[in-house]
């Protein structure tokens, strides 16, 4: 085979760049045309949106839409809710899913597999399909509160919380993990005396970064986006996550400088989140494969 | 440290039975190697005794005390497994401290006992480094010293020198060595080389198809072995083996009878042969000499000529298509095609009856009744 002179081989790394960065631009573009929106006026925006001046800070630039956007609605708290209850259920959801997974890939009990392959299976029912039933389970459940003991989970974090602290796919990509990972760690840990909560605790979990990265990574974008189950179970203001919030922006006339503003301060979350965990996001990806 | 005993002990995996009946007697101290070709059994009755295999049937005593239901961390026993199994998150202090934070020891105690293993084992330097830092020997001494922090009445090891390149496989064998000489302690070793059970070895415990084929010395096992199986499987290069035909039985011997050699008188006792019967002539490679300068000579076509220097391995061919190999001296002037003559003393060679079970050698080397390191 010719061996490839300079000149080729930096025309191949000049278009594979290129594709690269066109790639990066289809995914970027969107983002931009959001926050430059979100700094101007309305009939601006809809008129730039014929030309490139739609990605470019240009014209009446200001940070009104931002002013507008809280005097609309309780930006502060919608946001202030999702975070709250999209963390509280990753970090839950996370725990009790590890636990699950940890059960099914090292220890012994009857009808595991059994069992497994049901959870498995639940992934295909969407939340669609149950969401009525649920509605009715949760109206009709008892909390014990300061005022004694209370029925119906209706608008309340509770609500939006406890019926998503488990999830099939998040046990399914930890039961993966754990089932590559050396049985004789495991039977180490055993003979040093470490009961199976020790194990879980001390040797599994402490290892298993990528994976937990990942799962968090999915459950917290699955949380944080959620529409359909808080729309139905919040009826006041006080308990509504940012994408039911989204509703108040398009109550009588649309702003659309407005709703870009509100959509660019609810993305910050999810970038801030993204990026503080990508490392190990993209290590499991690019180790484990399809089970990350 | 503590006496270790099994009785009728069998595992099955469902209606699989791998271990098929083993009874073993291991003394306070000993130094016990089981070994055996892949899949015989070894690593799984080694797991038995510590607790990571159920057993089926049978009693396995630690100390004299019943083990078969006991979690593996009240057997008193330590593990050192074939892929080290450290703690990767953990330093080299804190994987060997684990167990003993596991079992709330006081801190002060810990720190000793780690400090004092890693003294043994040359660990100081490292011990704040992670098992990733550290070369295959290196974690293989740290895997040894959380077992010695341990303290345990039995130290197992499941090939734990498999993983090693050959130099660091000879050093790390003898610091073993070391180590059985400097705690005492008992300990079994699991290993499918040979060279390692022959030389760490008390007591070897040849396994096969779930049964133990022979339990005995060192040089038991070679110059005496039980079976055809242990004959062959014990000794590099292989046991050469002669089918032959009992042609005589009196007080002096058996006399066997094989086109390549003749007949020739061994000095073996006759138990239960017959005239008639067929039997198995073995002799090791490393009792053939070059020439007819023993009593049984046979001849052949050199096939294989293998110069180590100090010795030569040559193989000849029968014009009865019987292959021989023999170790001769380094010097011996020799050539591919050459016909020429191996031979060997009558007192020299192995006999097995058509079960494969080995006659009564009479003529044994002194050494096998010697006491080890003698």
């Amino acid at each position: 085979m010719p061996s490839r002179t300079p000149e080729t081989r930096a025309t191949s790394l000049f278009m594979r760049y290129a594709i690269l960065v066109l790639v990066a631009l289809i995914f970027v573009f969107p983002l931009v045309f959001m926050l430059v929106s979100s700094l101007k006026p309305s009939m601006q925006l809809l008129s730039d949106t014929s030309s490139i001046r739609a990605f470019l800070p240009v014209g009446d630039i200001s940070l009104d839409n931002y002013t507008a956007s809280f005097a609309r609605a309780p930006v502060a708290l919608f946001i202030f809710n999702s975070i709250f209850v999209t963390s509280v259920t990753v970090v839950l959801n996370l725990v009790i899913c590890s636990m699950a997974g940890f059960s099914f890939a090292f220890l012994d009990w009857k009808g595991k597999d059994v069992m497994l392959s049901i959870v498995i299976a639940t992934l295909i029912v969407p939340l669609e399909t149950i969401a009525i039933p649920l509605l009715l389970v949760v109206n009709n459940l008892p909390w014990i509160g300061a005022d004694g003991i209370e029925w119906g989970w209706l608008n309340s974090y509770r609500v939006q919380i406890v019926p998503f602290l488990s999830d099939a796919l998040t046990v399914f990509l930890f039961v993966q993990y754990f089932r590559d990972l050396p049985r004789d760690l495991i039977e180490a840990a055993r003979i040093d005396g470490a009961s199976w909560f020790q194990i879980y605790a001390k040797v599994i979990m402490p290892i298993s970064g990528p994976v937990i990265a990942t799962a968090a990574i999915l459950r917290f974008l699955a949380m944080y986006n959620q529409y359909l189950w808080p729309l139905m179970v919040t009826q006041s203001e006080q308990y509504r996550p940012v994408m039911v919030g989204l509703q108040y922006f398009f109550q009588l006339n649309t702003d659309w400088g407005q709703v870009m503003a509100y959509l660019s301060m609810i993305t910050v979350p999810v970038l801030a989140f993204y990026l503080a965990l990508q490392r190990a996001f993209i290590t499991s990806i690019a180790s484990t494969g399809i089970k990350g | 440290m503590a006496s270790l005993s099994m009785k009728s002990v069998r595992k099955s995996y469902g209606a699989v039975e791998v271990i098929k009946g083993v009874d073993l007697d291991i003394a306070d101290g000993e130094f016990v190697v089981f070994v055996g070709p892949s899949g015989c059994g070894k690593s799984t009755l080694l797991r038995m005794v510590a607790g990571l295999e159920e057993i089926t049937a049978g009693t396995m005593e630690i100390g004299g005390r019943v083990v078969n239901d006991l979690e593996p961390k009240d057997r008193g026993i330590a593990m050192v497994f074939q892929s080290y199994a450290l703690y990767p998150h953990k330093t080299v202090y804190d994987n060997m401290a684990f167990g003993l934070h596991i079992a709330k020891a006081p801190r002060a105690e810990v720190d000793a006992k780690v400090r004092k293993a890693a003294e043994i084992l040359k660990l100081e330097p490292y011990l704040d480094r992670l098992p990733k830092q550290l070369s295959g020997g290196q974690r293989q001494r740290v895997a040894i010293g959380r077992a010695i922090v341990r303290n345990p009445e039995v130290f197992l090891f499941d090939e734990p020198l498999s993983n090693l390149d050959a130099a660091l496989r000879v050093n790390t064998r003898a610091e073993i060595a070391k180590l059985h000489r400097d705690l005492g302690a008992t300990m079994i070793y699991v290993t499918h080389d040979q060279v390692e059970a022959m030389t760490l070895a008390d007591k070897i415990v040849v396994l096969e198809g779930g049964y133990a084929q022979q339990i005995g010395t060192p040089m038991e096992l070679y110059h005496t072995p039980a079976n055809l199986f242990v004959a062959g499987f014990i000794g590099s290069p292989k046991m050469n083996y002669i089918e032959v035909t009992v042609a005589g039985v009196s007080t002096d011997g058996v006399k066997v009878a094989a086109p390549d050699i003749g007949e020739a008188l061994l000095p073996i006792d006759p138990g239960k042969a017959a005239v008639g019967d067929r039997a198995t002539l073995g002799i090791r490679p490393e009792d053939m000499r070059h020439g007819k300068t023993d009593g049984i000579t046979v001849s052949g076509n050199v096939e294989l000529v293998e110069r180590l220097g100090h010795e030569t391995l040559v193989e000849i061919t029968t014009t009865n298509g019987l292959d021989l190999k023999g170790i001769i001296d380094g010097t011996t002037l020799i050539s591919l095609g050459d016909t020429t003559d191996l031979s060997f003393a009558a007192a020299s060679c192995h006999l097995f009856d058509s079960a494969g079970k080995a006659f009564t050698r009479r003529e044994v080397p002194e050494v096998v009744r010697a006491r080890r390191g003698t």
